[in-house]
C-alpha cells in the first residue's frame, strides 16, 4: 500500500493532483461535453503522451528531442496500416484494378502488397510493433549519439532532422505511405465500426485510462533510483559518470521509454481522428509538444496534461475566430511562459496554492473574529 | 609492458599532449597502499591533467598507468571507478537539487545499471551505510537538507563522502581545501588523515601548511614533470623547488 502510495503516486501531493486529473477527464468531461466535443478532447489526450515522454525526457533527463513526432507518427502509421488493410478487403476494392490492396497503391499503380504492409494483417503483431518498433528506433538513435556524448543543441537538431527525413520520405513515397493525404477512410477495427459513437466513447476512455496508466509508470520511475540519477545527469553528467554510471544507458533507456509513450499516443490518435498523416510526423508538430511541455510545466507528468489541453483549447478557440493569427499566439504564448513562467502551469500551482490556502485560513480567522465581536457587541448592548 | 608491482598505483612513461603540447611528459610515479601522496606545482605543471588520466577523462598519448596491476589507459571511465578509483573534483560537484541523504544514495555503489536503479530498495543497510558516511564526514545532522544549501566546506565534504561510500582503494582529491576557512581546513585534515587507513590517497593541494599536516609523501610537478619528490622537509630544501616556487 505504502509502495502504491510513494512510488506510484509521489506522496499525497502527487495523490491529490492525480486524483483531480483522473475525476476531470474520466468523469467532467464525458459528462458536459457532447460527443464531438469529447472526441475533440480524446485527440489532444493523444498529444499528452507525447508531452508527458518529453516531462521525462526533456524536464528531468535535460535532453530535448524535437522529434518526438517521429515516435508518435510511427504509432499512428502501425495503426492505421492494420486499419487500412482491413477496410481495403477484395469486397471492398473491387473496383481497383488490383483489389485487395490499399486504395492509394491501386491508385499509384502497385499491382501486389509491399512486403512490409504484410505483416499488419494481424493484430497482434500491429500491438507489438506500436510498442517496440518506436523504442528499437529510438534505440538505434540513442546509442549512435549518446555513446558518442552528443546531447544538447546537437542532439535536438539531429532529432528534428531525423523528423525531416521521416516526413519527407513519408509523403516521396506515396504507393507504399499514402503520401501527403495520408492513410485515410479507416472503418473498422476487427469487424467493429470505429466510426460509431459507442466506439467513439469506448476510444475516448481507453485513452485516458492508457495516459492515467503512463502518468503513474513514469511517477515509479522518477521516483526510483533512477529518477533520482536522471536529475543528477541533467546537473552533474561527469559527477555521475566518475561515481560508477555508464550515462549513455540511462539516457538512450529514458529515450527508448520516452518513444514507446509517444507512440501509444499515436495509435490512440489514429483510432479516435480515422486517419493518419505527415503533418502529425514533422518539425511543426514535434516542436508543439515541446510548447505543451513547457507551458504545462517541464516538470511535472500531470502539467503536462494541462499544458496539452489549455494549448489546443486555445487553438481550437483562436482558430475559429482569428485562423491566421493562432500560429503568431501560440508563439507568443510559449515565449513568455518561458520568460516570465519557466516552470509553466504546475510551476504556477505549486507557487500560489499554499498561498491561496493560507488565505483561506486568513478568511476563515477573520470571520470568525468578526463573529465574536459581534457577539462581544450584543452582550455589551445587553449590560447596557 | 612493465612487471606486476606492490603498488597500489603505478604510473610509468605516462605522456599525453596536447596539439604537440606535453602537458604531462614521460611520468613515473608510485602510490604505496595506505599512503597518502600530495602532489604540488605552480599552475600549469599538469596536476589536474595527472587526476584526468587516471580516471579516464583524458586519454594518454603513451605510458600505462597500473591500478593494483590492472592497466587503466583502456577503461572507459565508469569502469575505472568501479575498479575501486575515486575522484573528487576542484569545484564542489554534488546535486544541489538533492539532499544530502539522496546525494550519498545515487553514489551508493549498487544498482549501478538501468534496471537495477529502477529497481533499488532503500534498505535498512543502505540506510545504515549513509549514516556512517554522513558522521565520518560530519554531516549527519543535515542528511535531510538539500545539498545546494550546504557551506562551501561542507559541500566539499558531501562530496568526500560521495566517494568514501563506495569504499576506492584509491581516492584522489583535487584541492579539497580551497575556500575553506582555518577551522574547516583542520577538520578536513583530521578527515583525510581518518580515511587514509586502509586505503591509498593522491591529494592535489597548494596550501603548503596544509600539506604538511597531511603528507606521508610529497611530489613535486613542474611543467609535466617530476621536480622533486620526498617527504615534505627534504621537498622544501630542495634548491630547484624553491627556484620555481619563488624564481618567477
Amino acid at each position: 500500500m505504502s509502495f502504491i502510495y510513494q512510488k506510484l503516486m509521489g506522496g499525497k501531493s502527487g495523490l491529490t493532483g492525480f486524483i483531480i486529473l483522473a475525476a476531470l477527464i474520466l468523469v467532467v468531461f464525458p459528462l458536459f461535453l457532447d460527443l464531438f466535443r469529447l472526441n475533440l478532447v480524446g485527440k489532444y489526450l493523444t498529444y499528452a503522451f507525447a508531452a508527458v515522454s518529453l516531462v521525462l525526457l526533456w524536464g528531468y533527463g535535460g535532453t530535448l528531442s524535437l522529434g518526438q513526432g517521429i515516435f508518435f507518427g510511427l504509432g499512428g502509421y502501425g495503426m492505421a496500416m492494420f486499419l487500412k488493410l482491413e477496410a481495403s478487403s477484395p469486397e471492398n476494392t473491387a473496383i481497383q484494378s488490383t483489389p485487395g490492396i490499399p486504395d492509394f497503391m491501386d491508385w499509384n499503380q502497385l499491382t501486389a502488397l509491399p512486403w512490409f504492409w504484410e505483416p499488419f494483417n494481424s493484430f497482434t503483431f500491429t500491438l507489438l510493433a506500436i510498442l517496440i518498433l518506436p523504442a528499437v528506433f529510438a534505440y538505434i538513435i540513442g546509442v549512435a549519439m549518446f555513446k558518442r556524448r552528443v546531447g544538447g543543441v546537437y542532439f535536438a537538431i539531429i532529432t528534428q532532422v531525423i523528423a525531416v527525413i521521416l516526413t519527407i520520405l513519408i509523403v516521396g513515397q506515396q504507393g507504399y505511405t499514402g503520401g501527403i493525404n495520408g492513410i485515410t477512410d479507416l472503418r473498422t477495427l476487427n469487424g467493429w465500426d470505429i466510426t460509431s459513437n459507442s466506439a467513439k466513447y469506448i476510444f475516448y476512455f481507453v485513452n485516458c485510462i492508457l495516459l492515467l496508466t503512463v502518468i503513474l509508470v513514469s511517477r515509479y520511475i522518477l521516483t526510483s533510483k533512477f529518477g533520482s540519477l536522471l536529475l543528477a545527469i541533467r546537473d552533474k553528467e561527469d559527477r555521475v559518470r566518475f561515481s560508477g554510471y555508464d550515462v549513455s544507458n540511462f539516457k538512450i533507456f529514458i529515450f527508448c521509454f520516452a518513444a514507446l509513450i509517444s507512440a501509444i499516443g499515436g495509435a490512440m490518435f489514429t483510432l479516435q481522428v480515422g486517419f493518419m498523416s505527415p503533418s502529425f510526423v514533422g518539425i511543426v508538430p514535434s516542436i508543439e509538444m515541446v510548447i505543451f511541455a513547457a507551458v504545462g510545466g517541464r516538470m511535472s507528468l500531470i502539467g503536462a496534461v494541462y499544458g496539452t489541453l489549455l494549448i489546443n483549447f486555445g487553438k481550437t478557440a483562436f482558430s475559429e475566430s482569428f485562423p491566421e493569427l493562432w500560429l503568431f499566439l501560440m508563439g507568443g504564448l510559449f515565449i513568455s511562459v518561458v520568460m516570465f513562467f519557466p516552470n509553466g502551469l504546475a510551476g504556477l500551482w505549486q507557487e500560489h496554492s499554499p498561498k491561496l490556502t493560507s488565505k483561506l485560513v486568513l478568511l476563515k480567522t477573520f470571520f470568525i473574529k468578526k463573529d465574536k465581536s459581534a457577539e462581544r457587541e450584543s452582550l455589551a448592548e445587553e449590560i447596557a | 609492458m612493465s612487471s606486476a608491482t606492490d603498488f597500489t598505483l603505478a604510473i610509468e612513461n605516462l605522456t599525453v599532449s596536447f596539439d604537440g603540447f606535453k602537458a604531462v611528459d614521460d611520468l613515473n610515479l608510485y602510490i604505496d597502499k595506505n599512503e597518502l601522496h600530495v602532489v604540488i606545482g605552480p599552475n600549469g605543471a599538469g596536476k589536474t591533467t595527472v587526476l584526468d588520466l587516471i580516471c579516464g577523462k583524458t586519454k594518454a598519448t603513451s605510458g600505462s598507468i597500473k591500478f593494483l596491476n590492472k592497466e587503466l589507459t583502456h577503461l572507459a571511465e565508469h569502469e575505472i571507478v568501479r575498479s575501486g578509483v575515486g575522484r573528487k573534483f576542484q569545484t564542489p560537484s554534488i546535486y544541489e537539487n538533492l539532499t544530502v541523504l539522496e546525494n550519498l544514495e545515487v553514489s551508493y555503489p549498487h544498482g549501478r545499471g538501468v534496471f537495477g536503479s529502477l529497481l533499488f530498495k532503500r534498505t535498512q543497510k543502505v540506510i545504515d551505510k549513509i549514516q556512517s558516511v554522513a558522521r565520518e564526514i560530519m554531516l549527519e545532522d543535515f542528511l535531510e537538507t538539500e545539498a545546494g544549501l550546504l557551506s562551501h566546506g561542507q559541500k566539499q565534504w558531501l562530496e568526500i563522502g560521495m566517494l568514501l561510500i563506495q569504499d576506492p582503494q584509491l581516492l584522489m582529491l583535487d584541492e579539497p581545501v580551497a575556500g575553506m576557512s582555518v577551522k574547516e581546513r583542520e577538520q578536513t585534515a583530521e578527515l583525510l588523515n581518518r580515511i587514509s587507513q586502509g586505503r591509498s590517497v593522491l591529494v592535489i593541494e597548494h596550501d603548503m601548511e596544509f600539506v604538511e599536516r597531511i603528507a606521508d609523501k610529497v611530489t613535486v610537478l613542474h611543467q609535466g614533470k617530476i621536480l622533486a619528490a620526498g617527504d615534505m622537509h627534504k621537498v622544501q630544501q630542495d634548491p630547484s623547488v624553491i627556484e620555481v616556487y619563488l624564481g618567477h
